[in-house]
């Protein structure tokens, strides 16, 4: 006797395999357990107004480069008679329209999808940046070097002298030489100047708060000190570290945001909506960036993934018809008849199918009479069978579209050669067993057709089977389990019930 | 709506159709044999070696244009069997008693022309009965002559005795008895008696019909309860000799007792039903494990016979 270990270790090995899989692929791909999950997503619009003076147009907007805390997942622009393109140059991404001719008021747009995704990190600098040397003239190299002082004294780091330097700067608390500074110039550039100056690389970025259904927003600026290793955002007013939540960085690097060239007047405003896309979708979107985007189906051009849905929904049938005939016995006509029945009623739907198929076989039958008195070797009377299987179901086809139901022309999702080999089978057991056996059979057939079509159309099954067909590895080792089992069946329990009156 | 319970079941010994898929036939019967016992004809001849007598072969109809040999073999017939050499369950067999002029007369009573045998045979042939609907052929025997003192317990058809034989040895056995009900067939799940027998003697043990426990014939209305079969050591030796001939480690002999050849081979099924443990009232699962827990088979089918009839006699 062989030891059964070993296979039940693959078993075990097939399932967790299958298990460990979809749970990775939840975890890493984000993809849904449940259809119809909603995530949140900003959809947010750029608009460029400028008036055109009548010669060629070039419009370039400086467009979001991995903002941190969030994902670009779409990225579109509208904009009639404009050619557009993006184009990235030395780490920053700009979107570029361009016109032989315009004249007149100008509206471009440009969309993005974000979501809010708290591991992505800032772009990472590929040279480290260096502190540009500031000139000053005085009076104001002497403020700026005793207010840096000031603040130097108070601070041990980068991050904290930009702190102290900020609290320094706010109007609270006045001094004479930070009124000085401050009066007249651009107060964030004023600080990337003195950070600079100080030897720390600083920098101004664009940020947008994001508010639902907010419109001609603008972009506020934010200061940004590079500590080494990457990129730190600070409040220029309040000198708090960090963004604020709901803030994408629109412009990081220090170039500008719009540049017009055949046109005056520009401006950029922006407006958002807070839109919510089903998980999957996002998943789908963000599959082809990740490792194990490999396994899923979401690559394939649609007409095939339409084809797949069907065809890793064949498991789980196949799965139910061995439970129905290996666990609770019922008896069916031809094995995998039921699935390729349920299949059919997948697409017909269930009670017009099942008219249909009781109407297709009770009709073949009893033109099987008929054949069967004319003595035909059996290859011919399949091969006639399959014919008139075929004139029943375009009759009912005409006949229900005659009617007025469309759903009499499904009829054709049948599989002809398999409806006509049970007829052949079911005609030959009336024959030889009687008409009991084939009510027996041809029920038993039908619910368990009926049981897995009813797995097979629940929309999870669809979703689950479709969007992790590692799941099938569960299925897989299930079956093989199955056939393994060696317990009584359902239907034995009752078959051999009067076994009891000889266990005393 | 009557139940027993699995464990109930389990302690009587009672076989499951998964287990004997699993444990037995998967385990001890090997495919290539199969063959062997799928197809009556091989059967026939392999049997004919190991000195296992089968009912005569009178011709084999292997080709469509064959049939009309057919027609001239049974100008001088009066009884004989056609039957579908692999046809499984007893499908496609055809028994013709007598004949009335040129009338042939089945063993139910019914008569047929010879047309429809031909047409029967035709059917065959394309493989009408086949496992699979593959191309078959037909085999002619002589028809069966029941010995008196069984024909007179079964209606019409003739009684066969059923012998589950594991590894060699005669586990169980039963005779099948046709009735109005089965159509003068001997399937069990037709409405056949099947008569549980002593594997020690040949008596019998219960009786069966519709997995309902019967005591008298139900067309014939004989008592069943005193029922002996003749010649028993002789049949089990018969049924122990097939293991030699297929190698196969599970299987069911089917024989018949002719009134002037004495026991016949019927047929060999490597696929065995579970009715036989209702006609006897026992479980095959216990009678199993003994065997496979032999530490010395024997050897010879006499030996293997002797040592069943002593631990399965009753």
């Amino acid at each position: 006797m062989t030891s059964r270990s070993p296979f039940f270790f693959a078993i075990f090995l097939l399932i967790t395999a299958g298990l460990a899989l979809a749970v990775l692929r939840h975890v890493e791909l984000g993809i849904p357990w449940f259809e119809g999950e909603q995530h949140p997503v900003w959809l947010v619009e750029a608009r460029i107004d400028f008036q055109a003076e009548n010669r060629p147009v070039m419009a370039s907007l400086n467009i979001p480069d991995q903002p941190p805390g969030f994902q670009l997942l779409t990225e579109q622009a509208a904009s009639p008679g404009y050619g557009f393109s993006i184009i990235e140059e030395s780490g920053n991404r700009r979107a570029e329209w361009s016109k032989r001719y315009a004249s007149g008021a100008q509206t471009l747009y440009f969309k993005v999808q974000l979501v809010s995704d708290d591991s992505v990190g800032g772009p990472i600098p590929k040279r480290p940046p260096e502190a540009e040397r500031m000139f000053w003239e005085e009076p104001q190299a002497t403020a700026v070097r005793e207010v840096l002082q000031q603040a130097r004294e108070r601070s041990s780091s980068p991050e904290s002298l930009t702190r102290e330097l900020i609290k320094l700067m706010q109007p609270e608390n006045p001094q004479q030489n930070t009124t000085l500074l401050v009066s007249g110039t651009n107060y964030v550039e004023l600080l990337t100047r003195m950070l600079n100056h100080a030897g720390i690389p600083a920098r101004i970025a664009d940020g947008l708060q994001l508010e639902d259904a907010r419109r001609r927003q603008r972009l506020k600026p934010f200061l940004q000190i590079y500590d080494g290793e990457q990129w730190l955002t600070f409040n220029p007013h309040t000198g708090t570290q960090g963004l604020p939540e709901n803030v994408v960085l629109w412009r990081q690097a220090a170039v500008s945001l719009l540049d017009v060239v055949g046109g005056s007047e520009s401006q950029v405003t922006f407006s958002m909506l807070r839109q919510t896309v089903p998980a999957l979708e996002l998943a789908r979107a963000q599959a082809n960036e990740n490792g194990l985007g490999f396994i899923s189906l979401y690559q394939l051009p649609i007409e095939e993934q339409g084809m797949f849905r069907m065809l890793l929904l064949l498991p789980l049938g196949a799965m139910i018809v061995a439970f129905m005939r290996i666990v609770i016995g019922i008896r069916t006509s031809g094995t995998f008849m039921p699935v390729l029945i349920a299949v059919a009623f997948v697409q017909t739907s269930l009670i017009p199918g099942l008219v249909a198929f009781i109407s297709v076989v009770s009709l073949g039958l009893l033109m099987r009479g008929y054949l069967s008195a004319l003595n035909l070797l059996l290859v011919s009377r399949i091969s006639a069978l399959i014919i008139l299987v075929i004139f029943i179901t375009t009759g009912i086809s005409i006949v229900g579209y005659q009617m007025g139901f469309n759903t009499g022309m499904t009829v054709t999702f049948f599989p002809m050669i398999i409806l006509a080999w049970t007829i052949e089978r079911m005609s030959i057991l009336w024959e030889e067993e009687g008409p009991r056996e084939v009510v027996i059979q041809g029920f038993g057939s039908l619910f368990v057709a009926v049981c897995a079509y009813l797995a097979m159309s629940a929309p999870l099954a669809g979703h689950l089977t479709f969007n992790f067909p590692e799941l099938h590895l569960v299925i897989l080792g299930l079956i093989l389990l199955m056939g393994q089992y060696t317990g009584y069946k359902l239907s034995e329990l009752r078959r051999f019930h009067p076994m009891k009156a000889y266990d005393q | 709506m009557n139940w027993i319970s699995p464990l109930r079941l389990h302690r009587a010994g009672i076989l499951s159709m998964n287990r004997r898929n699993v444990d037995y036939i998967g385990r001890y019967n090997d495919r290539s044999s199969y063959p062997l016992v799928d197809n009556k004809l091989k059967t026939k001849l392999l049997a004919a070696e190991y000195e296992v007598q089968t009912p005569k072969l009178l011709q084999v109809v292997r080709q469509q244009h064959e049939i009309s040999h057919f027609r001239e073999l049974v100008e001088e017939l009066d009884g004989f069997a056609i039957k579908p050499a692999k046809g499984s369950g007893g499908k496609g067999i055809t028994v013709i008693t007598r004949r009335e002029e040129d009338r042939y007369i089945k063993a139910s009573g019914a008569s047929v022309s010879l047309g429809f045998l031909e047409r029967h045979l035709s059917n065959i042939l394309a493989g009408l009965y086949s496992l699979g609907g593959t191309p078959d052929v037909a085999i002619v025997e002589d028809l069966v002559q029941p010995s008196a003192s069984l024909a007179k317990y079964s209606f019409q058809g003739v009684p066969d005795i059923r012998i589950v034989v594991f590894q060699g040895y005669p586990v169980m056995a039963m005779l099948r008895l046709a009735t109005t009900d089965s159509d003068g067939k001997a399937n069990l799940h037709q409405g056949a008696v099947g008569v549980g027998l002593d594997i020690g003697t040949g008596h019998s043990l219960n009786a069966v019909q519709f997995n309902r426990t019967i005591t008298l014939h139900p067309d014939t209305g004989l008592p069943l309860s005193d029922l002996r079969i003749d010649d028993w050591n002789h049949m089990l030796v018969m049924a122990s000799r097939c293991y030699e001939a297929t190698g196969l480690g599970y299987m069911g002999v089917d024989l018949v007792v002719d009134a002037k050849a004495g026991p016949l081979l019927l047929e060999l099924n490597a696929r065995p039903g579970l009715a036989i443990q209702m006609a006897n009232g026992r479980g095959l699962l216990t009678r199993l494990r003994t065997i496979e827990k032999l530490k010395r088979p024997h050897f010879t089918p006499e030996g293997r016979v002797s040592y069943a009839m002593e631990m399965f006699g009753q």
